[in-house]
């Protein structure tokens, strides 16, 4: 099946995945960061993606699809242009995350899981990322954002495009 | 004290290779290479270093468990999943200072007999990854790491490898399983890592912070080291404080201090005016701490434990009299619910139980008899389970209902 399917990386981005398997002892060990190789370009995890993965490290399909879903930042669906992700934790509850969460969806016009209908945004709630002392905070496409307050999102939301 | 973690946080550029060789960076290495393994891991044994993730083992002895005739290849993973909540302080020194994480590699590197290093970093740590990933290219290019280090005879390659969202793969098993490219399942100890563990072989993973530790250590001798902290908890710590305080963020202090000491001159105290209700004092999954209790407590191991709390991550959790306890424990027990890895029945079922009871009282539906079952699951979950998952779970749980029961009674009735 590995020569009619439709996904593949990038020209460096198959010389990474060369290099990613010499770099272990077991390629199997390259699919973290193959994911997220395919994640970066893709935006995405498709069937179609993970197949194209399972080839390039010869394993089976099932292996790959039984690592990917295990871990939450890979994602199994489009989503819109940014990802919005607030924490609700511990310290960020604390601090008024809840507040800030119904702040976005009223302004977004959408629940958490959920795209606007132009595409542009996605918004979720995830665990503690780390950044507690900046509590309430938010990460989009992998940037961090604390001590947010609504002139401070309105302001974020508007420098994306 | 002298500041060891910390010292270039406020340094312009730290993170880049000149700023901290202006530091005295990387000048232990000297000192490194003219001694045997051994010796250096004497000299970390003397110094009294624990591990910084949150179990506090000694340092040095565990990379005396490494086989004596490992044969090669020897690992060494560095814990940078940094996941537990209320911690944030390994971001702060992948940031800041990533030269002194990548000599502490190298110092425990040698000292073990690992030729190659896995940093597995947390996959939200975008940032940290690219200044981390930046700073190791530099220490390629000059000879910090590869080939021959400094002529010396010993290479050392460092490999990032990113997570992808998983509380779990901060569990020393799990990070193994997950850089081995599986779901980040914990395996049952013993075997431990450091005799069976990254693809089957002899593995120590230390946490970011024990590791940024080790320069001090090697260039200014274990003595410097443990003159600071207290008689068995030795040197310093990043706490990173969190909640409603003044002044939230990471602050190093020598092992020993008060916990209101902290609170008041290191974070600004309370903010708004307002009064102390409680303290997580190690992360979400040590026991809370009421006021009472915080008052004469100190920040170290043995301390904290004579208070049935521990020190944990030294992730700092600071709640005022406004706080809603049984509305924060619901919190807590949804973040568990959702990161358990569910291979062990008490664990996976526990943590539905207590999700679905702190679910019905936080709601007003409270039944007669919740309280003491919430407790009831909590003992079934402690000590059964292949990692400590469960008990991390449980001690908070137990902790708040016990403490602050009248709060949850008056929900329930
Ligand atoms: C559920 C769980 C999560 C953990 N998360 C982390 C973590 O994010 N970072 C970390 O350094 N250690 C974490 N640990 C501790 C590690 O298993 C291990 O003890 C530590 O990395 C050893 O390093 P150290 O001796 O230098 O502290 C966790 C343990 C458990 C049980
Ligand atoms: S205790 Fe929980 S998290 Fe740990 S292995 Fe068992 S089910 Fe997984
Ligand atoms: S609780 Fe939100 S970043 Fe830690």
């Amino acid at each position: 099946m590995t020569d009619d399917m439709n996904f593949t990386l990038s020209k460096e981005g198959e010389e990474k995945i060369g290099t990613l398997l010499k770099r272990y002892p077991s390629t199997r060990a390259a699919l973290l960061p193959a994911l997220w190789l395919v994640q970066d370009e893709a935006g995405w995890i498709s069937d179609e993606a993970a197949e194209y993965v399972a080839a390039k490290l010869d394993l089976p399909a099932a292996e790959v699809y039984g690592t990917l879903t295990f871990y939450t930042m890979f994602n199994r669906r489009k989503l819109g242009r940014h990802h919005i992700e607030v924490c609700t934790n511990i310290c960020c509850w604390l601090k008024g995350s809840e507040e800030i969460l119904t702040y976005l969806k009223a302004k977004l016009g959408i629940n958490e899981g959920e795209t606007t209908e132009d595409g542009k945004f996605t918004l979720s709630t995830v665990e503690c990322l780390g950044a507690c002392g900046e509590a309430p905070m938010m990460m989009v496409d992998l940037e961090y954002y604390g001590d947010l307050t609504h002139d401070k999102i309105d302001e974020i939301l508007k420098s994306l495009n | 004290m002298e500041q060891i973690l910390t010292q270039n946080f406020k340094v312009l550029n730290a993170c880049r290779l000149n700023a901290y060789l202006g530091r005295e960076g990387y000048k232990s290495l000297h000192k490194l290479f003219s001694q045997q393994s051994s010796q250096i891991i004497e000299e970390v044994k003397k110094s009294g270093l624990r591990g910084r993730g949150g179990a506090g083992f000694p340092t040095g002895m565990k990379w005396g468990f490494i086989p004596k005739d490992p044969g090669s290849p020897v690992y060494l993973c560095v814990n940078a999943d940094e996941g537990e909540p209320g911690t944030f302080k390994d971001r702060a020194l992948l940031e800041k200072d990533p030269h002194r994480l990548i000599e502490g590699i190298i110092i425990a590197a040698y000292a073990i007999g690992a030729r190659e290093a896995f940093v597995y970093i947390r996959g939200e740590f975008y940032r940290p990854y690219k200044i981390l990933e930046a700073a190791v290219s530099e220490a390629y290019a000059n000879n910090f790491l590869g080939k021959n280090i400094l002529g010396r005879g010993f290479d050392l390659d460092i490999y990032i490898h990113r997570g992808a969202g998983a509380y779990i793969c901060g569990e020393e098993t799990s990070l193994i399983s997950s850089i081995e490219g599986k779901r980040g399942y914990p395996k049952i100890k013993p075997p431990f890592p450091a005799v069976k563990g990254l693809f089957g072989r002899p593995t120590i993973v230390n946490n970011v912070e024990t590791l940024a530790a080790l320069p001090f250590i090697i260039s200014n001798g274990a003595a410097a080291y443990a003159a600071i902290g207290t008689e068995k908890s030795k040197g310093s710590k990043l706490i990173s404080v969190s909640g409603h305080v003044a002044r939230p963020g990471v602050y190093e202090i020598p092992l020993g201090l008060p916990l209101i000491t902290f609170i008041n001159e290191y974070a600004g105290g309370i903010r708004n005016g307002k009064r102390l209700k409680a303290v997580i004092p190690g992360g979400s999954s040590v026991p809370v701490l009421t006021s009472l209790e915080a008052k004469d407590v100190l920040l170290d191991y043995e301390s904290l434990a004579s208070k049935g709390t521990m020190l944990g991550s030294g992730g700092m959790i600071v709640m005022d009299e406004s706080v809603d306890m049984v509305k924060a424990l619901k919190v807590l027990v949804d973040f568990y619910h959702h990161e358990s890895c569910g291979q062990c029945t008490p664990c996976r079922e526990g943590s539905g139980w207590l999700k679905k009871i702190m679910d019905r009282i936080e709601s007003g539906h409270g039944r007669d008899g919740d309280l003491d079952l919430l407790i009831n699951v909590s003992d079934n979950m402690m000590g059964k389970t292949i990692c400590v998952f469960a008990d991390a779970m449980a001690m908070p749980v137990k902790s708040f209902v016990t403490k602050f029961r009248k709060e949850f009674e008056d929900k329930i009735n």
